[in-house]
């Protein structure tokens, strides 16, 4: 074997630990947070603080067994939850964690993420059809519009970001924002873009990573009190396992690209630690916040939530876009 | 939203929603015909938890029976018992002593702040919101906590006798309770700002399910669900009945006619209950709970009787038919969530799945209690 492929094999089993780590010990956080904000323990039993939850449950899933719909188209039915993880898994390989910890970088990194988050909502829509069961394909359905909906607002603020750039390759922006805080896209005074108008694309491309990631408010895949549990009724066992984990490694992918676009990566404003710490803080700052929100709000309606794609941020998007080209144009 | 849309296509499908399905809160099956996300008709199906309690009524003697009404409603279980014990007490000509009658009203109202507290909970669950119902159900809790010391029982009360009660309250639950008024209230204030102050929730429920007078009226609805519709009825008010006439408390009602009005409602209800206990409290004379005369067997005479009650999630009403027996000949329960839950099937044609799922979660509807 060659070393290249030695490297290749290395860096996909180390992202796929982290996601997995991170997935399994996200579901504790969010149980933990939860409860916090319900004012109840919450798992608290198994190991210090609960830690041994995660790995308890992933043992009991897969000591379940995988039940199979009658009529259920059967390759799909078993291949919709390995496509709702392996986008995550992918991603993690282009993702810089800092200047020297990255498993693969590419100059086009920014694109191979979003064809694979893209690939994603196939996932749903898989589950969804072939589930045999009309829950699972209302919320299917509904997965689809989501999407379609809130990648093109997503979308196009990231040609923001990259047009400030001028690059698709992550290390690239994350170096074009590390010299102070106001180089940050979030709000960058000092950088190549003077936009006032980039914190509204910060909070853009946040709700559509909220919508993308199907976690409330925009729960509609799943929406628990009206489809029953959406696409992933008829799972059991690790099927579902894997459904879940999914969730959260998209979660992590979500909070990664924004904390790369348009929060510096682990560029730090104040240089106490090395910079994959602050990566590490941003990140999971970032997924405090989206476990915050679930447990505050309620959930939208479909009307609501494409509405709210279709007629605020699409034109907010683009005319921030517009905006952006006409300031690296005139400064 | 709520209008009806011209629907395009012959095509439908049917939904079976329930009778295990989370938005039920219990047995009750939805058979919805859906164009997609839209409800072409909606044909509620009950009987999934009937118990037969009216012919048990026949077959028990009088106080055999007192256990039944509180499991009708699991909920609001004390207002059930109340309109039956009322009833019988007016067939057999019972005096109930006046302190016992103030301790059933606290206990009711009480009762009622605690079904209220859990529906808000249930409601905002149904639009997908978790944590509300957690700090319901520990405002709950301490309600039930208070009832339990003195009724010896959490949720299926068989606290009131026919002439009076099974158990006096002590300073302990007057002290719990002038602690729980300030509390409560604060809670409610709590509440305003988490839910009803919310972007989402209030757009979700704003114009959602209008339904007007006369469909309140046609199905015999009462409670939150003809209040909120401007009708201004409440059995407390005009129909007084126990000792609230003694009381002086408001009917909230409002006019709109949507669920965001349902809510108001209840949510305007619980603090008038709070001014009915505190209320109560003060009054509280002193005096036995039970009758000194009382017969041993109770034995109406013939005769047609009815009382109604507002419990919880409406006007209940008790029909008694007795042939001067120890049974009654007929006992008929007339059940407020049974008129209002069928204004569901007409009322939500033409509504998408998830508008109609949160129009149902504001009826409050608690299926044993439909199905006897």
């Amino acid at each position: 074997m060659s070393l290249t492929l030695l490297n290749v094999i290395f860096a996909v089993v180390v992202a796929i630990a982290f996601a997995a780590a991170n997935a399994a010990y996200l579901v504790w956080a969010e149980r933990r947070g939860a409860a916090r904000i319900q004012r109840r323990p919450g798992p608290n039993i198994n190991g210090p603080f609960g830690l041994l939850q995660p790995p308890l449950d992933g043992i009991k899933l897969m000591a379940k067994q995988l039940i199979i719909p009658g009529g259920a188209d059967k390759v799909l039915f078993i291949g919709a939850p390995v496509l709702a993880m392996y986008p995550a898994i992918m991603s993690f390989v282009t993702i810089p964690f800092s200047d020297s910890i990255v498993a693969h970088n590419i100059n086009v990194g920014i694109l191979m993420i979003f064809a694979f988050a893209s690939t994603g909502s196939m996932s749903l829509i898989f589950a969804g059809w072939s589930s045999r069961n009309k829950y699972s394909m209302m919320s299917a359905v509904r997965a689809v519009s989501q999407s379609v909906a809130y990648e093109i607002p997503m979308l196009i603020t990231t040609i923001t970001v990259v047009m400030i750039a001028g690059s698709m390759d992550l290390m690239e922006i994350v170096h074009q924002q590390s010299s102070s805080i106001l180089h940050w896209n979030i709000f960058p005074l000092l950088g190549k873009s003077h936009n006032i108008l980039m914190p509204a694309s910060f909070l853009i491309f946040f709700i559509c990573t909220l919508a993308e990631t199907n976690r409330a408010p925009f729960d509609l895949g799943e929406a628990e009190s009206e489809l029953v549990a959406g696409f992933h009724t008829e799972y059991g066992s690790m099927g579902f396992g894997l459904f879940f984990m999914g969730e959260y490694a998209n979660i992590v992918i979500g909070s990664c690209m924004t904390t790369i676009l348009f929060l510096g990566g682990w560029s730090c404003p104040f240089g106490l630690f090395p910079g994959v710490w602050w990566f590490l803080l941003k990140l999971y700052l970032l997924i405090a916040t989206f476990i915050w929100i679930r447990w505050t709000f309620p959930r939208t309606t479909i009307y609501g939530l494409l509405n709210l794609s279709w007629k605020i941020l699409i034109p907010l998007s683009l005319v921030n876009l517009l905006l952006t080209a006409g300031l690296i144009k005139v400064f | 939203m709520s209008s009806p849309i011209q629907l395009q296509t012959d095509e439908t499908f049917v939904l079976n929603v329930g009778p295990q399905h989370p938005a039920t809160h219990g047995v009750l099956r939805v058979k919805m015909e859906m164009n997609g996300e839209y409800i072409v008709n909606a044909e509620t199906v009950i009987g999934y938890i009937h118990r037969m309690h009216e012919k048990m009524g026949e077959n028990k003697t009088y106080p055999q029976y007192l256990m039944n009404l509180s499991r009708m409603d699991y909920l609001g279980a004390l207002g059930y018992s109340h309109g039956h014990v009322l009833v019988v007490e007016k067939a057999a000509g019972i005096e109930v002593p006046e302190r016992a009658e103030y301790i059933r009203a606290i206990m009711v109202e009480l009762n009622r702040i605690a079904s209220h507290l859990f529906w808000f909970g249930a409601f905002v669950m149904d639009l997908g919101g978790f944590s509300p119902l957690m700090y319901a159900l520990q405002d709950r809790e301490y309600i039930l906590d208070m009832l339990e010391a003195v009724t010896g029982s959490r949720l299926t009360y068989c606290y009131f006798r026919f002439g009076g009660l099974y158990n006096d309250i002590d300073d302990d639950f007057i002290d719990a309770a002038r602690r729980f008024i300030p509390r409560m209230r604060k809670s409610l204030i709590k509440y305003d700002k988490l839910v009803t102050g919310n972007i989402i929730f209030r757009k979700r429920l704003e114009g959602n399910a209008l339904l007007s007078k006369e469909t309140c009226r046609k199905y015999g609805a009462s409670s939150a669900v003809a209040r909120g519709s401007g009708i201004n009825f409440d059995v407390r008010k005009n129909e007084p009945y126990s000792v609230y006439p003694d009381f002086d408390f408001d009917v909230p009602v409002y006019h709109e006619g949507d669920s965001l009005a349902r809510y108001m409602v209840r949510m305007k209800e619980m603090e008038q209950s709070l001014r009915i206990i505190e209320q109560g409290l003060d009054k509280l004379p002193d005096g036995p709970i039970m009758p000194k005369k009382k017969p041993k067997l109770i034995k109406p005479p013939a005769g047609d009787y009815y009382q109604a009650v507002e419990t919880a999630r409406g006007s209940f009403g008790v029909r008694l038919v007795s042939d001067g027996t120890k049974t009654p000949y007929r006992l008929k329960l007339r059940s407020p969530t049974y008129s209002n839950m069928h204004l569901f099937d007409e009322s939500c044609r033409g509504m998408m799945i998830m508008d109609a799922l949160a129009f149902m979660g504001s009826l409050d509807l608690v299926i044993p209690e439909i199905d006897r």
